[in-house]
């Protein structure tokens, strides 16, 4: 019987695949994609929780709808500062945006 | 949907989300990683339509799938330079990574044994997308056309800073 | 005898064995979605093969000649030995390819095409799934058909392809926009996003009437999401060779080709169930003895003669045009429409109809 721990262990595991790519990833894009892989794992336990907890009252599906619109504007704006930067540099390596002055 | 076809749905859309967004994370070659991110979204919209969060798994596959994996697909083809197959590599802190993220996973099993969660609901909401709507108009309606201006001054930035700079003469 | 027709007889005919033979609830669920599936596919690959002729045809009508007519009477046999000609072919996988994803977008194409097809109405009472989030169903599988396109442009290794796949992203990434908006009216005026709700709504006025704006915007923006008539520009055959299909050959190419006809039945079909009644009659014309399903298709392929007739009438249009129209014409439009849908809908309830 599949219950509301199994969703939120899922929802862990995602969490640290996310985060461990967010720390060892060299290339700002790649640590883009484990960000949103960490979005979504909350998102999982918001949806959960509203599911077993508070089901007449959905608001987990709520901000879970929230964290998307929000996710969606992080990535817009993400990826033009990354291809800004690779303009500017020619290289989307975090290492290397370690300057202080533009 | 009885218990049987719900344990087995719940394990292989688990079982796709965690292994492809372990290949996100370890595939050497960027543009693979991008199209697993999209693999690991739909598998996340899987486990939506088991929690009955129908709309939620819609807008999942348009924004994830349909949009936001593309875009990234995207910003990697595009801000491509040298071999493609050794694209994505680690840094040098690999081991101290790994050691956090086990003390991570650690602390939020343990944390998930001990908690006390009260009464579990049997069933899902009937009707989400109307008590969906409802929300959204009424308890949640600020935030709602918050996200609204957020998402316009996003693209708008957007468009801003990744415009190409015209040398001035 | 309420209007029960062949289909529908044929579907309870098979859960009332299924359950006279003893199978669990989700045997019989299972059984039947897999029925629903297969009919779809034998629905998507006739029509595939009906309409790959139907183009030809039509090309050689608006450009006043005969087309294909060789094998059969009139020709009618040209696409199957076509068919067989591209099954026969050497699968050719070029040397410098991205081997997995070259190969997994051929499929993949696929894959939304037959999706969509869950949530039709095809007749009364025959949909797969009539989920309560129908149109919204629709429009986000739909909103996935760009991977292949992007899967095919990059791991072609051409940049040819490239280029073609990268196009295509941006113009159907811009036309979805318009496309979802256009229909938003049709859910405004139905308060419902299920399939069945919004045919039910349409059985004295279509919405192609109060709703002949969005219709128009559908109308364009389908065109530019099936990468066909005036927007083909990820194919465009003078600039780019042939876009994301440059590599490939044999049956892989013709899958692109197949999938390309699933899409458009596919459009034309949410056109009718949104615009133009769905399985309804046509008003006053209710009293022929005519199944639900014959209306249906009827209508269908009313809309795919109208995309072949643009298709092939009007010329390319250059990609900087396509965007500008898209932006600056087609997403305001579907906004206003938006608007004064809302605004009418308010009058209508504030007169109290």
């Amino acid at each position: 019987m599949i219950g509301l721990g199994h969703f939120l262990v899922l929802g862990a595991l995602l969490f640290c695949i996310g985060l461990y790519g967010a720390l060892t990833k060299r290339n700002a894009v790649a640590v883009l994609m484990s960000i949103e892989l960490m979005l979504n794992a909350v998102n999982i336990n918001l949806v959960a929780f509203s599911r077993y907890l508070t089901p007449d009252y959905i608001a987990g599906q709520v901000f879970a709808v929230f964290t998307i619109i929000v996710a969606a504007a992080e990535v817009a704006v993400g990826l033009a500062i990354v291809i800004a930067i690779y303009r500017d540099r020619l290289s989307v390596e975090l290492d290397d945006f370690d300057w202080l002055k533009w | 949907m009885s218990d049987a076809v719900f344990t087995v749905a719940f394990y292989v859309f688990s079982a796709v989300t965690v292994l492809a967004a372990l290949g996100v994370v370890l595939k050497k070659n960027l543009v693979h990683s991008a199209l697993l991110l999209i693999l690991a979204f739909v598998g996340v919209a899987g486990i939506y339509v088991l929690l009955q969060a129908d709309f939620i798994a819609a807008v999942q596959i348009l924004v994830y799938a349909g949009a936001v994996a593309i875009l990234v697909a995207f910003g990697v083809m595009l801000t491509k330079r040298g071999d493609i197959r050794e694209s994505n590599l680690a840094n040098r802190q690999k081991w101290p990574a790994l050691f956090v993220v086990a003390g991570v996973f650690a602390v939020i099993y343990a944390l998930l044994g001990q908690t006390n969660w009260g009464p579990l609901a049997a069933a899902g909401p009937e009707d989400s997308v109307g008590i969906l709507a409802t929300l959204m108009l009424t308890d949640f309606v600020v935030p709602f056309e918050t996200a609204a201006i957020l998402l316009t001054v996003a693209m708008l930035g957007a468009i801003v800073i990744a415009k190409e700079v015209k040398n001035s003469k | 005898m309420e209007n029960i027709n062949l289909f529908v007889l044929l579907a309870n005919w098979l859960r009332q064995w299924l359950e006279g033979v003893g199978a669990s609830p989700d045997v019989i669920e299972v059984v039947m979605d897999v029925f629903g599936t297969v009919g779809a596919l034998v629905f998507i690959l006739l029509n595939a093969l009906i309409l790959v002729l139907l183009e030809r045809k039509a090309a050689a009508f608006f450009q006043q000649r005969y087309g294909p007519n060789r094998w059969g009477p009139k020709g009618v046999f040209q696409t199957i030995f076509d068919s067989l000609k591209l099954l026969s072919k050497e699968d050719i996988i070029p040397k410098a390819v991205d081997k997995w994803v070259f190969k997994i977008a051929a499929y993949l194409i696929f894959i939304p095409a037959i999706l969509v097809f869950a949530v039709i109405p095809f007749g009364e009472g025959m949909i797969i799934s009539d989920l309560n989030i129908g149109i919204f169903y629709f429009v986000a599988v739909a909103s996935t058909a760009t991977l292949a396109f992007l899967m095919a442009g990059w791991g072609s290794n051409n940049k040819y392809s490239l280029i073609g796949g990268m196009r295509s992203v941006a113009q159907m990434v811009s036309y979805e926009i318009p496309l979802v908006f256009s229909l938003v009216g049709v859910v405004m005026l139905t308060g419902s996003m299920k399939m069945s709700a919004i045919v039910a709504a349409q059985t004295k006025v279509w919405f192609i009437l109060p709703q002949f704006l969005a219709f128009l915007v559908y109308f364009i923006a389908g065109h530019a999401e099936l990468n066909r008539g005036p927007f083909d520009m990820p194919e465009g055959e003078q600039e780019i060779v042939a876009g994301p299909y440059t590599e490939y050959s044999g049956m892989r190419w013709a899958l692109f080709f197949l999938a390309e006809y699933a899409n458009l039945v596919a459009v034309c079909s949410i056109a009718t169930t949104m615009f133009l009644g769905g399985w309804n009659p046509i008003p006053g014309l209710g009293f022929l003895p005519i199944p639900t399903y014959v209306w249906f298709v009827l209508k269908v392929y009313f809309m795919i003669m109208l995309f072949m007739w643009t298709r092939w009438t009007f010329p390319r249009v250059r990609i900087d045009h396509l965007m500008h129209f898209g932006w600056k014409v087609l997403i305001p439009v579907s906004l206003v429409n938006i608007l004064v849908t809302g605004i009418g809908i308010k009058i209508y309830q504030w007169m109290g109809w």
